[in-house]
C-alpha cells in the first residue's frame, strides 16, 4: 500500500468516524460505504475540505446485488456507486450507498453536489429503478420512450419483454411480447479462487 | 387612439434531429427557442443503446472485447484498453512490456483517427468541406494500419487481457494489379508499403506534421472559422470540472490534467510529450488543443517505433490460464490444449473484487468498472463514457447562443452516440 493511499485512508478514518460503514483498500483503490443518513452532507464535505477535495464526479452508477448477496452488507439488492476524482490531490475514491428497502429502492440526490449527477441519476433510475429524490427532472433517459420496466436489473431477461414490428393491417408500429428464447452458449460458473483461474 | 401593432412574441419549440447531418448520429434534441436565441436545450438519448453492460453480464470476459470496439466507434483501440487493463487489474497479471509499447503506439495512432474525424466533422459543420476531405486522405492510411496488424479496418479487437493479440507484422499489405489501373500507378501505391508495418508507420509520421500544418492553414487564421468559434460554448474551469468535463473539453478551459501525465500508465512515464492547454475555454481554444495534440500523439508515435524497432519480445503475457498458447505448443503439449479449450469454452474466471482503470481517450476519461463475483463473466460492467457529461452540459453551453452556434457546439465536444448510448 503506497504512501498517499495510507494517508488517505487516515484522513477518512479520522474525519468520519463512525459514519463510515466500512472502509477497504483493493489493487490501489479505496471503497468506503456510507449510511444513507446525512449522505449528502458526508459528500459535500467529500467535496468541499482540502484535505479531500474531490471536485469531480467521474462516474455514477447503480448495481443490482440480487445475484450476488454481500453479507458485509446486509445482503441489500440495490446500491449506488460514486467514483470521485481529486484534480489537486490526484486521488480517486469509491463510494457507495445502499438503499433501505429492495421493493422501492430511494437514494438522495446528488445534483446539488455535483452537477452532472443529474443525466447519471436518471440513468440509474432508467436502467434499474432507483428513485432520487428532490432530482429535479426524474425521467427516463436512454430507453425507449414509452418503455416498461428497469432493463438492467438482474430479473429483466437479456432478450427483453417486447419486440417491435410494423403492421400493415393495422398500418403502424406495434409492440408484442418476444417471440424468440434466450440463447447462452456458455454457462455462468463460479469456481473456487485459487483453484482455478482458467 | 394607437394601437400597439408588436405581436406578443412566445418562446416556441423546435425539434432538432435525430435525423441531421450535424448532430453526428442520433441525436434528438428539443430546442426552447426565444427567434434564433437557443433558451433550453434538452437533449434525448438512447437512439442507440444496445445495453453493452447487459450484454457484457452475459458473456465470458474475452467475448465482450469486441463489444468496446463499437462504443465510441471512431477510437476502437482505446476502448479496448480500458476494459483490458481493467481485467488486467482484477487478475493481477503483468503485461510484457513490448505489448505495452504496441499498446501506446496504437493508442496514439487512435487518437489522431480520432482528432482527425472530429476536425473533418466539425469543420464540415461550422461550413468548411475541404478539411473533411483532406482528414480522410490520412484517416485511410491509419486504418491499413489497423488492417495490417488486426485484420479488420475498424473494429480490431487486438488488445487482449495479457497484452496483444500478435506482433506486429513484417510486410503490409499491398495493392494487387488490376485492369483498371497502370502498373506504374500501383508501384507509387506501394512504394512505402514495401517494408515492414513499422516503416510505413514512421513514413506517416513523417509526413503527418505537415499535414497537420496544412489544416492549420486552412482554418487557425480563418476569418469565418474564427467568427464562429472564438467565445462561443465558453466554459470557465471551475465549471468544466464540476460538470465532470474530461479531456480536451477539460484542457481547453485550462486544466491541465491528463491521465497519461497524471497517473500514467502503460509506459507513458517514459515517453517524452507536453500537454497543451487552452486560455479561454471557447471552441477555438479546444481545436487548437486537439490540433497540438495530434503533433503530440505523433511525437509519441515516432519515440514508439525507435524503441519498438531494438526490441523484439513477447507480446502477450505466457500464463495460459488467461492468454491462449500458441499453435505449435498445442499441437505437442497436453496442458496446453487442455488450456486452450477450457479458454475458449469456459474462459478465464477472476477472483471476486471490483476494479476501475481509465485511460486517456481521444475524448476524455475512458474508464470501465467491473465487479466480479470469481465467474466467468463479469458480474457488472460499468462504462464511463466520456462524452455523457459532455452532451450533458449542452443545455449550459448553449444557454443564449444563436442556433447556428449549436452546431458549433456539438462539433467541439466530439460526440459519438457509440458511447454515449452504450
Amino acid at each position: 500500500m503506497n504512501q498517499s493511499i495510507k494517508k488517505q485512508i487516515q484522513s477518512l478514518k479520522s474525519f468520519f468516524k463512525k459514519k463510515l460503514l466500512s472502509i477497504n483498500e483493493d489493487k490501489g483503490e479505496i471503497t468506503i460505504t456510507f449510511d444513507q443518513e446525512n449522505i449528502i452532507e458526508s459528500l459535500r464535505i467529500l467535496r468541499d475540505r482540502p484535505e479531500f477535495d474531490f471536485k469531480q464526479l467521474i462516474d455514477l452508477c447503480g448495481v443490482d446485488y440480487q445475484d450476488y448477496k454481500i453479507a458485509a452488507h446486509d445482503e441489500k439488492r440495490f446500491c449506488v456507486v460514486y467514483h470521485l476524482l481529486s484534480l489537486k490531490n490526484n486521488q480517486r475514491l469509491r463510494v457507495k450507498v445502499f438503499a433501505e428497502d429492495d421493493e422501492f429502492p430511494i437514494f438522495q440526490t446528488m445534483t446539488e453536489v455535483w452537477p452532472n449527477a443529474d443525466w447519471y441519476e436518471r440513468e440509474a433510475f432508467d436502467l434499474f429503478g432507483l428513485m432520487f429524490i428532490d432530482h429535479p427532472d426524474l425521467r427516463r433517459l436512454l430507453t425507449d420512450y414509452g418503455f416498461v420496466g428497469h432493463p438492467f436489473r438482474k430479473d429483466f431477461p437479456m432478450i427483453g419483454k417486447v419486440e417491435v414490428r410494423y403492421d400493415p393491417t393495422l398500418k403502424r408500429v406495434i409492440y408484442e411480447p418476444v417471440s424468440i428464447d434466450e440463447r447462452n452458449n456458455v454457462p455462468r460458473l463460479i469456481r473456487d479462487e485459487g483453484i482455478h483461474r482458467g | 387612439m394607437r394601437v400597439s401593432i408588436v405581436a406578443e412574441i412566445k418562446n416556441y419549440t423546435m425539434n432538432f434531429g435525430p435525423q441531421h447531418p450535424a448532430a453526428h448520429g442520433v441525436l434528438r434534441l428539443v430546442l426552447e427557442m426565444d427567434g434564433e436565441v437557443i433558451q433550453r436545450v434538452d437533449p434525448h438519448i438512447g437512439l442507440l443503446h444496445r445495453a453493452t453492460e447487459k450484454l457484457a453480464e452475459n458473456r465470458t470476459y474475452l467475448q465482450s472485447v469486441p463489444y468496446m470496439d463499437r462504443l465510441d466507434y471512431v477510437s476502437m483501440m482505446m476502448n479496448e484498453h480500458a476494459y483490458v487493463m481493467t481485467i488486467e487489474k482484477l487478475l493481477q497479471i503483468k503485461v510484457p512490456i513490448r505489448a505495452q509499447y504496441i499498446r501506446v503506439l496504437f493508442d496514439e495512432i487512435t487518437r489522431i483517427l480520432n482528432h482527425l474525424l472530429w476536425l473533418g466533422a466539425h469543420a464540415l459543420d461550422v461550413g468548411a468541406m475541404t478539411v473533411f476531405l483532406y482528414a480522410f486522405r490520412e484517416r485511410e492510411d491509419l486504418f491499413d494500419c489497423y488492417e495490417a496488424v488486426s485484420g479488420a479496418r475498424m473494429h480490431a479487437a487486438y488488445y487482449r487481457p495479457g497484452g496483444v493479440y500478435r506482433d506486429l507484422p513484417s510486410t503490409m499489405p499491398q495493392f494487387q494489379p488490376s485492369k483498371k489501373q497502370r502498373s506504374s500507378e500501383i508501384n507509387k501505391l506501394n512504394k512505402n508499403r514495401s517494408g515492414s508495418l513499422l516503416d510505413f508507420i514512421e513514413d506517416f509520421a513523417k509526413r503527418f506534421p505537415t499535414y497537420v500544418d496544412e489544416y492549420e492553414t486552412l482554418l487557425t487564421d480563418n476569418r469565418i472559422w474564427k467568427q464562429r468559434t472564438v467565445g462561443i460554448g465558453v466554459v470557465d474551469p471551475d465549471r468544466a470540472v464540476a460538470l465532470g468535463m474530461t479531456g480536451p473539453m477539460l484542457r481547453g478551459s485550462g486544466v491541465e490534467w491528463d491521465l497519461r501525465k497524471k497517473q500514467p500508465y502503460e509506459t507513458y512515464s517514459e515517453l517524452d510529450f507536453k500537454i497543451p492547454v487552452g486560455k479561454e475555454g471557447d471552441c477555438y481554444d479546444r481545436y487548437l488543443v486537439r490540433m497540438e495534440e495530434m503533433r503530440e500523439s505523433n511525437k509519441i508515435i515516432k519515440q514508439c517505433i525507435e524503441w519498438l524497432r531494438e526490441n523484439p519480445g513477447p507480446v502477450i503475457s505466457n500464463d495460459n490460464k488467461v492468454t491462449p498458447p500458441s499453435r505449435s505448443e498445442m499441437k505437442e503439449d497436453m496442458e496446453s490444449m487442455i488450456h486452450h479449450f477450457k479458454l475458449f469454452t469456459e474462459g478465464f474466471h477472476i477472483p471476486k473484487g471490483e476494479a476501475y482503470a481509465a485511460v486517456e481517450h481521444p475524448k476524455g476519461e475512458f474508464g470501465t468498472y467491473i465487479i466480479s463475483d470469481g465467474a466467468n463473466k463479469p458480474y457488472r460492467l460499468k462504462i464511463r463514457a466520456p462524452g455523457f457529461p459532455h452532451l450533458a452540459a449542452i443545455n449550459e453551453m448553449t444557454k443564449g447562443h444563436m442556433l447556428s452556434d449549436l452546431v458549433a457546439i456539438i462539433g467541439t465536444q466530439d460526440i459519438v452516440f457509440g458511447e454515449i448510448d452504450r
